[in-house]
């Protein structure tokens, strides 16, 4: 008889937690400004897009270069310069708004509102729900009126965190940027002078310090964007 | 005069040790050039260790201009031990062999003669640089391909654009000469001095190393005699692949960083040169010829 009570009991409990699981998922992921800001880049299924890159990272000195940006959905991207090399923040490239929310794989948290840049937006945090995924946490500053992001965060598994801003001009209506600062921590950077071969420096240490700023950033600032217009999946590999 | 130079470029290029520099210069380039593009990619991942931490590097990165620096760096260091072995010879070995005696009854003066020996040996130093400047140049662009130059320096990394680069390795194939002549009036200078070719040879050899060792040391003491010394400025053409950043660290197309330092280094040994060659114009005309 109490074997059948308590039954009942864990019987009720799992329903219960099952439906507060199921309801809490439902909840996060019908988040409807996360929705509709997804709408608006799902109209968009590839591009390429033209622009000019500035590197800025305290010890590398690079000019501006143009690139060509190929975006394929639901997150293939790859970022190329027009015949030169280039550089680019170590698998944070790839992690822009369009992968971010393309992949579908995501909870979401509200956090409140924040001032930026004279805009009140709407903060959301973004958990993956596949634990394959890059990226531990993404946080969105997300205007609610124009349903566009300005700013993300995001803390990958490997390649450390990276913060994302976003400018907006004549592509805002499919949510594409017309300008994106990329920025990163930066390691050390150091080669012995036997192997450069740079023996008898005057003050090698002064140069040293000089170049010890720790945040790199990269810009691209978009030109043209070509939409729709297909993408071959070869330019990916 | 120019029958003189002719006749003394007759002499240098008539001997067979006066290849023995384009052979070794060839044998070196070549291996360098050969274990590059056969392990090239491990080198540049050892190099790019330090970058891969934090960024992306897309593109070709061991081109023929990347080649071309890492086998400056390598060769401009030696190859003045090369040109030794022609210019310590000029004036000593004819001294050895009895004909300066020769040399002198003709109805040249002794100035002339020098002079002529010494823009031969400059010829053959210039021609030496050229063959480094093909096989280090032209043959690592045609083997590995062009890019931008992605250099890596002690501190900092330096990209400069494809189009931004041949006319630096002009400029520093020019500042080469520069460095490479000053040997050469060095190796004149220590041959108007001698009676027998090995001394002049070995003595010029000796000085290079003992004072590029000097200008590498880091040593308080030996900073203050550093930039009175060739071997300190030898080295700077290195200067011509620096390049300036605007406020923004953006990097100025067509800009080199310190201009200055390259007109220090192409005054100290110009001024080298001449000093070199004018003590040994002094030192001939002034000897007595028993040989």
């Amino acid at each position: 008889m109490q074997m059948k009570k308590y039954k009942h009991i864990i019987g009720y409990c799992t329903l219960w937690m099952c439906s507060v699981l199921i309801s809490l998922n439902a909840m996060a992921q019908n988040d409807p400004l996360i929705e509709k800001v997804s709408q608006k880049l799902g109209l968009v299924n590839d591009y390429v897009a033209e622009g000019v890159m500035k590197t800025d990272v305290s010890f590398i000195k690079a000019s501006l270069g143009k690139v060509k940006v190929y975006f394929k959905k639901p997150n293939l991207l790859k970022v190329k310069k027009d015949g030169g090399i280039s550089l680019l923040p170590r698998g944070g490239v790839s992690l822009t708004i369009n992968s971010l929310l393309n992949t579908k794989q995501y909870t979401t948290i509200p956090a409140g509102t924040q001032q930026l840049n004279g805009k009140n937006l709407t903060v959301i945090k973004l958990i993956p729900t596949d634990d394959n995924l890059d990226w531990v946490i993404s946080t969105l500053w997300i205007d609610p009126q124009e349903a566009l992001v300005y700013k993300t965060a995001t803390t990958t598994k490997e390649n450390g965190s990276y913060e994302i801003t976003m400018q907006y001009g004549e592509y805002a209506n499919q949510g594409l940027a017309s300008k994106i600062i990329f920025s990163f921590n930066t390691k050390d950077y150091k080669l012995p002078n036997g192997i450069t071969l740079e023996f008898g420096d005057e003050d090698p240490a002064a140069k040293q310090k000089a170049l010890k700023n720790k945040k790199g950033t990269i810009e691209i600032t978009y030109s043209k964007y070509t939409i729709n217009k297909g993408v071959p999946i070869s330019i990916f590999k | 005069m120019w029958s003189l130079i002719q006749i003394e470029l007759y002499k240098i290029f008539r001997r067979p040790r006066t290849y023995i520099a384009f052979g070794a210069i060839a044998a070196l380039i070549i291996v360098i050039q050969l274990g590059l593009k056969i392990d090239g990619d491990a080198y540049a991942g050892f190099l790019m260790k330090d970058i891969n931490d934090t960024l992306t590097v897309d593109g070709k990165v061991l081109n023929g201009y990347l080649i071309c620096y890492i086998l400056l760096q390598l060769l401009l260091v030696h190859v003045p031990l090369l040109v030794a072995l022609i210019a310590a010879d000029m004036i000593s070995g004819e001294a050895n062999l009895g004909t300066l005696r020769l040399l002198f009854t003709t109805p040249y003066s002794r100035t002339h003669w020098v002079l002529a020996k010494f823009i031969a040996a400059s010829i053959y130093t210039i021609l030496l640089l050229i063959w480094l400047a093909f096989l280090a140049l032209f043959v690592s662009m045609w083997i590995f391909g062009t890019d931008d130059l992605f250099l890596m320096k002690s501190n900092y990394v330096v990209l400069i654009e494809q189009s931004d680069v041949l006319w630096r390795y002009l400029g520093a194939f020019v500042f080469a000469s520069f460095s490479l002549l000053t040997v050469t009036s060095l190796g004149f200078l220590m041959s108007s001095m001698s009676n027998n070719s090995i001394g002049p040879i070995v003595g010029t050899m000796s000085a290079i190393v003992f004072f590029t060792i000097l200008s590498t040391l880091n040593i308080p003491l030996f900073n203050l005699v550093k930039p009175y010394l060739f071997t300190t400025h030898m080295n700077n053409w290195k200067e011509f692949f620096d390049i300036k950043v605007n406020i923004n660290n953006e990097a100025i197309r067509g800009s080199i960083l310190n201009i200055p330092k390259i007109k220090t280094s192409l005054w100290v040994l110009t001024m080298h040169i001449i000093l070199f060659v004018t003590a040994s114009v002094i030192i001939i005309k002034k000897k007595d010829i028993l040989s």
